[in-house]
């Protein structure tokens, strides 16, 4: 699994950092920095699933 | 404007959401005019549109060219300072000037620097508890939560925030009741809130501290202080956005709350619930509609709307559609996929967000462990605002003995 994250659309909800926050982080404005490269550890699959399914902007695109 | 407004003889061509129908039975009317219309309109306000799917509400928030911000609370007038920057930046401005009067809030409101804040909301929630409970043991069986509890904490942190006086607390509510309840009235300078600021703003330049006024005091737009207007106006929007929204969302939470003993027992006994329980609070009963001014013409879902036609953009309606929401008109304690608007959607973002976040937290936490048990003294005595922030504005419980 991989995270795709479009910073263009990104509004900063910090839905994703509420509940991914091993995947994602916030710069000091509130906007998402994704902290993974590549394949989503087996572990946070659920959680990338989680943060994707609870962006209000559609940032954030799981690929399987 | 008057206190009787007609009555809507229907809500597809006629609505008015300043109506006390609206306020009674908001959430059935989005519903009726989803199924139909869905774009309802009105003559009332000199013209004004009113979407209630999730798609146009989007669609609408994110087209900033034909929408303008510069006017965002639906009144009988248009406003007469024009976008790009407005009476309350950023909310009242357009690009290119929105980003920048943005920008300047952002480091004040991120999530980490919002963290922070986390202890002075909860001494805040502690102390209005300590008071009911006071209540409680001077013999009072019912308790208005919204007037002793949900409504005193975010004044009392937006005044800790602006280092203004916490006993000023019933000054700020009456501006807001003027501006928000009864829009489109004058009162003399004297008497308004931009006198306040104006007041405040102009000492606090000379001793500044580490509050948000200082902040924005000292910030600058490539290089230049911010002009006092702009410092007033932004304070201002703090004011209005942050204290009726907050409330009324913490009032929502505790209402719902109050009915319901299944949520109650799944809030106390399964506490990794609370995080999606608090995100449905604000989907279900999301209290803010904003609105836009149009631009320019523009065909949106079959409607042609003109230019100086304002269109609401009912957030809390766009939560409820089914296009966007399984089982969209029922409160779900554990909903985990709920990408709900209450926040708005695009640019104008809730700057306020993350600190909205904390406080209906807290105030929710320290309230189902202060009060596990509780429920509305008489449901016919809780009453709802009218206009574009909706929440309960009394709320009468009592607690089982
Ligand atoms: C539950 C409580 C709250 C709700 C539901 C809420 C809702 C909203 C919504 C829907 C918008 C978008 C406006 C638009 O699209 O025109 C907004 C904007 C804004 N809110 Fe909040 N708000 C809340 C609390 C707060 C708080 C606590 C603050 C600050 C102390 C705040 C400050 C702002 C500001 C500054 C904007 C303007 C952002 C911009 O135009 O870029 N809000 N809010
Ligand atoms: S939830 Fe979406 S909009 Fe919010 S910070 Fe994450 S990616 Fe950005």
């Amino acid at each position: 699994m991989k995270i795709k994250y479009d910073r263009s659309a990104c509004q900063g909800h910090n839905r994703c950092y509420m509940l991914a926050p091993e995947l994602f982080d916030t710069d000091d404005e509130g906007y998402a920095i994704l902290l993974v490269e590549g394949d989503v550890p087996a572990e946070l699959e659920e959680k990338a699933r989680l943060a994707a399914d609870n962006c209000p902007e559609f940032a954030i695109e799981i690929e399987d | 404007m008057t206190d009787v407004r007609p009555p809507v003889a229907d809500w597809a061509t006629d609505f008015d959401h300043q109506h006390p129908d609206y306020a009674a039975n908001a959430t059935e009317i989005w519903d009726e005019l989803r199924d139909g219309c869905p774009i309802a309109h009105t003559d009332r306000y000199g013209g004004a549109w009113f979407p209630t799917r999730h798609e146009d509400i989007a669609a609408i928030s994110k087209d900033v060219v034909h929408f303008s911000s510069q006017g965002v609370v639906v009144t009988e007038e248009r406003p007469d300072i024009p976008a790009p920057m407005g009476y309350a930046p950023p909310i009242t401005s357009d690009p290119p000037f929105h980003a920048i009067a943005r920008g300047i809030m952002l480091k004040f409101f991120s999530p980490k620097a919002i963290d922070a804040w986390e202890p002075i909301v909860r001494e805040t929630c502690r102390r209005r508890i300590a008071d009911i409970r006071a209540m409680i043991d001077a013999g009072e069986t019912t308790i208005d939560i919204a007037a002793h509890y949900s409504q005193h904490i975010p004044v009392s942190v937006m005044a800790d925030m602006l280092d203004l006086p916490r006993e000023d607390g019933d000054v700020f509510r009456g501006f807001i009741h003027d501006i928000m309840e009864q829009a489109g009235e004058e009162k003399p300078y004297e008497e308004s809130m931009d006198f306040y600021l104006d007041t405040h703003v102009a000492a606090r330049r000379n001793s500044l501290g580490d509050d948000l006024m200082s902040f924005l005091c000292q910030a600058d737009i490539e290089g230049m202080p911010l002009l006092d207007e702009h410092v007033r106006g932004t304070i201002g929007l703090l004011i209005i956005a942050g204290i009726d929204t907050t409330w009324s969302a913490i009032g929502a939470g505790l209402w719902h709350m109050a009915q319901s003993p299944a949520d109650r027992a799944r809030w106390t006994d399964d506490p990794d619930v609370q995080p999606f329980a608090l995100e449905e609070v604000l989907r279900f009963y999301a209290p803010v509609t904003m609105a836009r001014l149009i631009a320019e013409d523009i065909e949106l879902s079959g409607c042609t709307m003109k230019a100086g036609d304002w269109a609401l953009l009912p957030f809390p309606s766009a939560n409820r559609d089914p296009e966007a929401f399984d089982q969209a008109g029922e409160f779900v304690i554990d909903r985990a996929r709920n990408r709900h608007a209450a926040f708005g959607l695009g640019i104008h973002r809730c700057v306020g967000s993350n600190l909205a976040r904390l406080e209906l937290r807290v105030a929710m936490e320290e309230w189902m462990a202060a009060f596990p048990e509780f429920e509305l003294a008489d449901p016919d005595a809780v009453t709802w605002s009218t206009g574009q922030v909706r929440g309960p504005r009394q709320l009468p419980v009592r607690f089982p003995s």
